[in-house]
């Protein structure tokens, strides 16, 4: 049997996650304010990982808010318009830190644990 | 002076941010319907980042509203794709000693949504 609460919690956590984003990206415009949230964010949800156990929990904060907190396609058109050395810089410190955040995340959900 | 210039900065930029809120709600509700469809995991969060690039480089490419970009790029794209459920992904792959499958996503998410957005301001020009 379906929880019909789930889709309004996705709802609610996409509608404060992308608020939360926009907001970041007025205080770092551009390029820099992605890379924030999505370091931030993949820090969050990697410690979130087995450590919330309800599932309207894990509904609303990792599904509805850190999942749209971050962004991949914003990422991926500041990418594309920043061409070849810039864009490759965007990358290579988005993919760096971004992965290093959610390995540091993983390791810290464990301790908590 | 200059927190109060930014609280005051924040509160004019209200209604666009409930823009970006409702199209954010909008967003992940289509990736939560994506992740139910294809059972959830890597092939899901795949999916909706290169479709929501795809979708994004065509919107950017029509050059349209303040508001239009607000609600349906920053809110419903940057909402639909994430970043974070993708680093998970890739950094699990990689702590299995996957690393394979760990550069497999990295670089092929990377390819496939840069030749999105391609694809998607492409068939923009088109229209």
């Amino acid at each position: 049997m379906a929880d019909r609460l789930l889709p309004a919690l996705v709802a609610l956590g996409g509608f404060l996650g992308a608020t939360a984003r926009y907001l970041v990206g007025t205080l770092a415009v551009g390029p820099s304010g992605t890379l924030l949230v999505n370091v931030a964010g993949s820090f969050a949800l990697a410690a979130a990982v087995g450590n919330v156990r309800s599932t309207r929990a894990r509904t609303f904060l990792m599904t509805g808010l850190l999942s749209s907190f971050t962004t991949y396609s914003t990422f991926a058109m500041e990418t594309a318009s920043l061409g070849l050395p810039l864009g490759l810089a965007n990358v290579a410190a988005t993919y760096a830190l971004g992965f290093a955040a959610a390995s540091l995340g993983l390791f810290a959900g464990r301790r908590w644990a | 002076m200059g927190v109060i210039a930014d609280v005051v900065g924040v509160l004019d930029a209200l209604p666009t941010a409930l823009l970006v809120g409702l199209g954010g709600s909008l967003g992940a509700l289509a990736r939560y319907a994506v992740d139910v469809a294809l059972d959830g995991g890597r092939r899901s969060t795949f999916a909706v980042n290169v479709l929501g690039s795809l979708a994004l480089g065509a919107l950017v490419a029509v050059a349209p509203a303040d508001a239009t970009l607000a609600l349906a790029g920053t809110g419903f794209c940057g909402a639909f794709t994430t970043f974070s459920s993708f680093a998970v992904n890739v950094t699990r792959a990689f702590d299995t000693g996957d690393y394979r499958l760990a550069a497999v996503d990295a670089l092929g998410t990377l390819a496939s949504a840069l030749v999105g957005v391609g694809i998607g301001s492409w068939l923009a020009a088109l229209g």
